[in-house]
């Protein structure tokens, strides 16, 4: 895991980072070895799941920051009309 | 006659109760103590013996004792297919938490938190809707009392916010238990027998039955919404996220354990493949995971995941196959050890800090690192990663969808897959015990402590590693055991895609994520607000109505009072005396009209 270092300092954060991608680009590399089972068509599609963590994670975030904009209220916001 | 396994812990928790004492360190306070985490040990034993003496578990009810009541048939230990895993896990459970408690017991925490536990374990014996009724309410009662205990040597106001909370779980749980029981009376008059059977139904169908005042639909709708809110599900999921939090570092452990998968249970064994189960559980899957990304507070983050997880069981319930039905049962084994963990960690972060938000958190891995690592071990669980728990058993429900043939179902699981590593995963470690340097220097929790820590995460990678131990709790299928191989290369490479990139999407997005000292309106916004804001102005148009009315009333009286005086006060026309003349003039004409009148009509 790239955590335990990117913490503290921009130095290690790099070196996490050059870690963490490694990592991303070792895991589409695996692809190679595997005989894809796909359920559906399009889930047979080279690098489908790393695209789909990637973008529905965004959508997710976009969304949550979206409805925040209506929901997000003061910590106090049930106690204040006393 | 058997003794009822749950009436170990029940009967247990009240004697440990009224015996242990918080702080003392005598010889006989340490005996009660270990006898307390005995309780549970005791109890999984007697739960496998009642369980051998039926056979291994089997896809076919088998009756145990029954007695008879009011002419039903009153069955406490009963076992149905999946009571083995269920109530396996709820021991374990119960034997964590009471080692996390051993340290800071809180006599009356403690005592409710096992009647709690042995209650949930008597719901998956009970064999009519009658018992399970009654332990359902015990369980209610008891939990509520865990919730409460989290205001227990805190200041004036936060023991004044914890019992507010306290009172909107009690009361969101004993409306559901009316519900319920309303549901449970009717069926079983209708019906004549109180036994639990499949009750599932076709949406459309029951709707207009209902329509049609249909009692017997109208029972089952009742008994579904009385569990469903147990379950967290729409619209009464912010029961959850509203009370947890508030319940101490032990009294969470104990809660995120049982109410909501006491619910699935029931769910699995009642309503198995009604198919509107599928948008309330989707709905709930990212309704847990959008909260949660708003979220600041550790544990309440912890506590809209729970709703997350149920979410992906209450869909599984929908899908109905044999291997979404098995995945649930398996998933809820797996988050009930993965949830009490993060939970574990979370309550350590505060038993040592006093804090729980991100706000106020970060760097603790610099001295907190067997909580850390522990942390991360849940948090890796929970998101699936290969050889954790949550790996085996969460890819049974995504795949039964697609084996259904529902992929819009597959996709949105998938993506709340993703979504689950972003807000549990991630979120909750990196905020905890990473990101900025708080500068708080915490030791890790004492020993008992820890000790829980390392049984659930060794409990959180058996599975992962062995599935097939899980999957033997799991009952026999007509055709033999279950074949569902979870480990292929094929599996685990997307699975390590997904999650990967789904990080990925974390850091990269990680500025828009800053934490924010906010909380997030939710349902209860409906009852804490708008209800409140309506019965101010009822009572402020019933004050108003009666000040009118006490200012008119007066001014009424008065001119009644004016008009009396103006006829009847001494010398008015009514009461002064007359003259005889006039008078004697009077009755002359009243009789002269008198005999007119009398002559004309005949």
């Amino acid at each position: 895991m790239n955590k335990e270092n990117s913490t503290d300092n921009k130095k290690s954060a790099k070196k996490a980072w050059i870690f963490f991608i490694i990592v991303l680009v070792a895991s589409l590399l695996l692809e190679t070895i595997m005989t894809p089972h796909p359920y559906f068509e399009f889930d047979g599609y080279t690098s489908f799941y790393a695209i789909f963590g990637f973008v529905s994670c965004v959508l997710i975030v976009l969304v949550s920051k979206f409805l925040g904009m209506f929901l997000k209220r003061k910590e106090n916001y049930y106690e204040e009309d006393k | 006659m058997i003794f009822p396994p749950a009436l170990i812990l029940i009967i247990g928790g009240l004697f440990i109760g009224l015996l242990v004492k918080s702080n003392e360190k005598t010889m006989l306070n340490n005996i009660v103590k270990i006898i307390m985490l005995l309780l549970p040990i005791a109890t999984l034993i007697m739960v496998w013996s009642v369980i051998g003496l039926q056979g291994t578990p089997e896809g076919n009810q088998i009756i145990g004792n029954y007695v008879s009541f009011a002419s039903f048939k009153i069955m406490p230990i009963f076992i149905h297919p999946f009571t083995p895993i269920f109530a396996t896990v709820f021991c374990l459970a119960a034997f964590s938490g009471a080692l996390f408690a051993f340290n800071q017991i809180n006599p009356l925490e403690i005592s409710s938190a096992f009647i709690y536990a042995g209650s949930a374990i008597g719901a998956t014996f009970s064999g009519d809707l009658i018992s399970l009724f009654i332990y359902w309410e015990l369980m209610a009662i008891a939990s509520t009392i865990v919730v409460f205990c989290g205001g227990h040597n805190q200041s004036k106001e936060k023991k004044e916010i914890v019992e507010k909370s306290g009172l909107r779980y009690a009361y969101m749980h004993f409306v559901g238990g009316v519900i319920l029981l309303a549901g449970i009376t009717a069926h079983t008059v209708i019906t004549g027998t109180a036994e639990i059977s499949s009750l599932s139904f076709d949406y459309g169908e029951l709707l207009s039955n209902i329509a049609i005042f249909d009692l017997k639909s109208i029972a089952i709708i009742l008994i579904f919404i009385g569990i469903i809110i147990n379950a967290a599900a729409p619209p009464f999921s912010s029961w959850l996220a509203d009370s947890y939090p508030e319940a101490s570092a032990v009294g969470t452990v104990f809660l995120s354990a049982f109410t909501t998968k006491t619910a699935v249970f029931v769910l699995l064994t009642v309503f198995a493949g009604t198919k509107i189960l599928i948008p309330i559980g989707l709905f709930m899957v990212f309704y847990g995971i959008i909260y949660a990304m708003l979220e600041n507070d550790s544990r309440r983050i912890l506590s809209y995941s729970v709703v997350n997880q149920v979410g992906f069981m209450v869909t599984g319930i929908g899908i109905g196959s044999d291997l979404a039905l098995y995945g649930v049962a398996a998933h809820a084994f797996c988050h009930i050890i993965y949830k009490a963990l993060l939970f574990m960690s979370a309550g350590s972060v505060m038993y040592m800090t006093g804090k729980t938000k991100c706000t106020d958190l970060g760097g603790l891995w610099h001295t907190m690192k067997l909580t850390t690592i522990c942390g991360i071990i849940g948090a890796l669980a929970i998101s699936a990663f290969p050889w954790t728990s949550g790996f085996v058993s969460k890819s049974m429900i995504s795949s039964s969808s697609a084996y259904e043939d529902m992929m819009f179902v597959w996709i949105l699981l998938l993506a709340a897959s993703a979504g689950v590593f972003l807000h549990a995963g991630i979120k909750f470690p990196w905020f905890v015990f990473f990101q900025k340097d708080s500068g708080l220097r915490p030791k890790d929790p004492p020993m008992n402590m820890r000790l829980a820590m390392i049984f659930l995460s060794a409990m959180c990678i058996l599975p992962g590693l062995f599935p097939e131990y899980l999957y033997n709790l799991l009952p026999v299928l007509d055709g033999g055991k279950l074949s569902y191989h979870s480990y292929s290369v094929e599996h685990v490479v997307t699975q390590l895609q997904l999650l990967l990139f789904a990080g990925l999407a974390f850091f990269v997005l990680l500025p828009m994520l800053k934490r924010t000292e906010t909380i997030s309106l939710d349902m209860d916004w409906i009852y804490r607000v708008v209800f409140k804001t309506i019965l101010i102005h009822i009572e402020r148009i019933t004050f108003s109505i009666i000040a009118f009315g006490e200012k008119n009333l007066v001014l009424l009286v008065k001119k009644l009072e004016d008009m009396i005086l103006l006829w009847h006060a001494p010398n008015s026309p009514m009461a002064r005396s007359w003259m005889i003349g006039t008078s004697l003039l009077i009755t002359s004409i009243l009789l002269l009209l008198f005999l007119l009148l009398n002559y004309k009509t005949h």
